[in-house]
């Protein structure tokens, strides 16, 4: 049962074949026989049976909120929930509870969607493993599953257990683990996209501009976006759905008219025009996500889909302005931990300077601090035209590039989303996080920097029993469009259910899968 | 400094390798285990080095911008052979290759003259830096990443933008929506007071600034 869609599952919530509370039940079950994935940093167990009781009531006199009403859900942990803890993985804000509910969050409460808790990620969203929280690294949940565990020559899952990605690790995991049914995410440079395709799940990014961000503890504020993270695409558009729309509390928020809330029902995959853009193969791209490219590449085509090759000049340069921006931006946005507002406070007070000091390093790790230092050596006075407009201008080169592509007839992109599948954890940490993030976001930061929409779709299981994911990228507030395509691209792969390894576990994918038979006849 | 001329001799040695040694190495291969993380990122490090004559990305630890030295071509030429064996297996697994993919990186590389000389993070500038970011370096180790993040920049010189506007934000042919310029919420002082550790009445309260703290009798 917990391994079937938002759309199953919401239809057997509403005809009355489950309740809402015995669904909410399995869920925080599922959460605690999996806590050694270490995705969840708090789980609002309380308020999630509060939430699943007042869901059961609106279902049983027939009237529910909609289609996510009782489902229930985990967002990343630097999304502000109200009166819960909201850490961001990090010293900084560790106590810190918001008078607040993000936007996203509060239309998914608002459907009478079901909290169950929050997700771990990498501190304040930086780094591309889920390695770096003060909590913890999160553990890929395919680390136990039989395709992995039988072929993998350790027989201790401890030492050789994969990561999950990052820096939305906690939330992808949970999907994963079959602990929740949709996960919201942040993606800044890939933060969504990347974790989706090492843990199998299905990522979208939207448009920037269609989600509100108020509420999101800000990264990067003109690349910033939330990622909403499931296991079907369908269920991706129905979210999505939910969530789209200004929001008068950001003003970066755009009403766009016309906008589509559901995949549309009439499509001919014959009228669309798929690009490869050639600069995707990067150094370092493995065998395994080559041949799956060139596969689904293959599969558009003998559907009847024109498929090109096409060319993004600058796609190579997008990772050195990405790292110069985020640094920049970082290093503003991070000035608001100062220790008097709220969050963590140090114990001097021989002076404001040495109070901000010493908070700041005190709550901050060195990713963090790094950042901030690359940052504001980028904004000097005698930096900034060589660095920072610079990487602003290399930007719109960046953007011009997608928008030549095209306005050229083609709809929307086929790329890697990772370079490989996941890699262990102890291989992982051999490199320094801004190593890491310079190697992993290179085919999801430039799609940030454009502000487009992409998507990672669930493709094949790699030689180590692994998933690879592939991304879509499509135009500007066509977000559904491309949707209807990886729609299109996932009833074609088939990616399988995961099957966790251990006897125990196995059972209870058992019996679920027989529940989940009953549901779906 | 790389020549391009001799990386087109060093292509047509390795795809000889091939065709010499790939009858022997077959046999290797189904009893060596290519799963190993770390052994295919070395690999594929391997392999990038000698299609595209450098990586443009950090391919050895703790490297801004790739060291640009010529590969012996022989232990090379071999490891190279494993990975394309291992593409060719995996490849001739599924169907054919798609012709539209490519079948080889197609990055450039950067040589190290094409970057501006490395920056050297002074004592004054760390100094500076501290007091503009109000968070410390810690250690040498804080001025070495820091040093390498500026190397890691410095790639940008080699894009030429003459001419190209800065773009601030990917919105900027909009008009954000402006709302009424009326109160809609707040008299939440109390609720926001209760998130810091040290208020008095309606104040945050902050310890006195650097110079008037000197001047504090």
């Amino acid at each position: 049962m917990l391994g079937t869609t938002i759309r199953e599952v919401s239809l057997a919530l509403r005809e009355g074949r489950l309740s809402a509370t015995e669904l909410c039940k399995k869920c925080l079950k599922r959460i605690k026989k999996t806590h050694y994935l270490n995705s969840f940093i708090t789980v609002t167990e309380e308020l999630a049976m509060k939430q699943a009781q007042e869901a059961e009531h609106r279902l049983l006199r027939g009237k529910p909120h909609g289609p996510l009403d009782g489902v229930p859900f985990s967002v990343k942990d630097n999304f502000c929930t109200e009166n819960i803890e909201t850490t961001c993985a990090s010293h900084m804000l560790k106590g810190y509870c918001p008078p607040f509910n993000a936007t996203v969050v509060q239309k998914l409460l608002d459907q009478g969607a079901v909290l169950v808790g929050k997700t771990n990620l990498d501190e304040f969203a930086m780094g591309s493993g889920s390695t770096d929280s003060v909590f913890g690294p999160a553990r890929n949940p395919w680390s136990y599953t039989s395709s992995y565990r039988e072929q993998s020559p350790e027989q201790d899952p401890d030492s050789d257990w994969v990561i999950t990605g990052g820096s939305s690790g906690g939330s992808a995991a949970a999907v994963a683990s079959l602990s929740s049914f949709m996960a919201l995410g942040s993606d800044t440079g890939g933060s969504t996209r990347n974790p989706g395709s090492l843990c199998g799940v299905v990522a979208l990014k939207p448009t920037y501009g269609l989600l509100s961000r108020h509420g999101l503890i800000p990264l990067v504020n003109s690349m910033d976006v939330p990622g909403i993270i499931t296991r079907s695409v369908q269920d991706a558009a129905t979210v999505l759905g939910v969530l789209q729309g200004r929001d008068e509390k950001d003003s970066t928020t755009v009403q766009f008219p016309n906008l589509a809330t559901s995949l549309p029902e009439d499509f001919d995959i014959r009228d669309i025009c798929v690009g490869i853009p050639k600069e995707y193969h990067a150094p370092g791209l493995s065998a395994e996500t080559l041949t799956q490219w060139g596969r689904v590449a293959s599969m558009f085509e003998r559907a009847g889909a024109k498929v090109r090759e096409v060319s993004l000049p600058h796609t190579q340069h997008s990772i050195v302005c990405y790292h110069v921006l985020c640094c920049a931006e970082v290093a503003s946005n991070m000035a608001r931990f100062d220790g008097l507002e709220y969050g963590h406070r140090s114990a001097v007070e021989s002076s404001t300077e040495a109070l901000y000091a010493t908070t700041r390093h005190e709550g901050f790790n060195h990713v963090v601090r790094t950042r901030i230092l690359s940052g504001n050596y980028f904004l000097l006075k005698q930096n900034y035209d060589r660095y920072f407009v610079k990487a602003q201008q290399i930007r719109r080169l960046i953007a011009e590039d997608f928008r030549r592509v095209f306005q050229s007839g083609v709809d929307v992109l086929l790329t890697p989303t990772t370079l490989s599948d996941a890699a262990r954890y102890s291989d992982f940490i051999q490199e320094d996080n801004r190593t890491r993030s310079a190697q992993e976001d290179i085919f999801t930061q430039p799609v940030n920097m454009a502000g487009l929409p992409a998507v990672s779709v669930p493709t094949a299981l790699s030689s180590r029993g692994l998933p690879l994911g592939l991304q879509l990228i499509g135009q500007s507030f066509q977000d559904m469009k491309m949707l209807t395509v990886a729609y299109w691209m996932e009833q074609q792969l088939g990616f399988p259910i995961i099957r966790f390894h251990d006897a125990a576990e196995r059972n209870t994918d058992e019996r679920d899968q027989g529940e989940e038979c009953k549901l779906r006849s | 400094m790389f020549h391009p001329s001799s990386d087109r001799w060093s292509r047509l040695i390795y795809l000889s390798a091939v065709n010499i040694q790939k009858s022997l190495l077959l046999a290797r291969i189904s009893t060596q285990n290519y799963r190993e993380t770390a052994a295919r990122c070395k690999c594929s490090a391997t392999a990038r080095s000698l299609h595209t004559t450098a990586p443009l990305r950090p391919a050895e630890p703790r490297c801004g911008v790739s060291e640009l030295h010529a590969h012996g071509v022989r232990t090379a030429g071999r490891r190279a052979v494993r990975c394309r064996l291992e593409s060719s297996r995996s490849s001739s697994s599924s169907s054919s290759h798609n012709s539209k993919v490519p079948q080889f990186p197609t990055w450039e590389p950067v040589a190290e003259s094409q970057l501006p000389p490395p920056t050297k993070v002074s004592l004054d500038l760390v100094d500076k830096l501290e007091r503009l970011a109000l968070v410390d370096f810690g250690n040498q180790e804080g001025i070495v990443c820091l040093e390498k993040a500026i190397r890691f920049a410095d790639q940008l010189h080699v894009v030429d933008t003459d001419g190209v506007e800065p773009m601030d934000s990917v919105l900027e042919d909009r008009a954000l929506y402006l709302r009424e310029d009326t109160v809609t919420e707040g008299d939440r002082a109390e609720e926001l007071l209760q998130l810091s550790k040290n208020t008095v009445e309606d104040y945050f309260v902050a310890p006195p600034g650097k110079n008037k703290a000197k001047c504090n009798v």
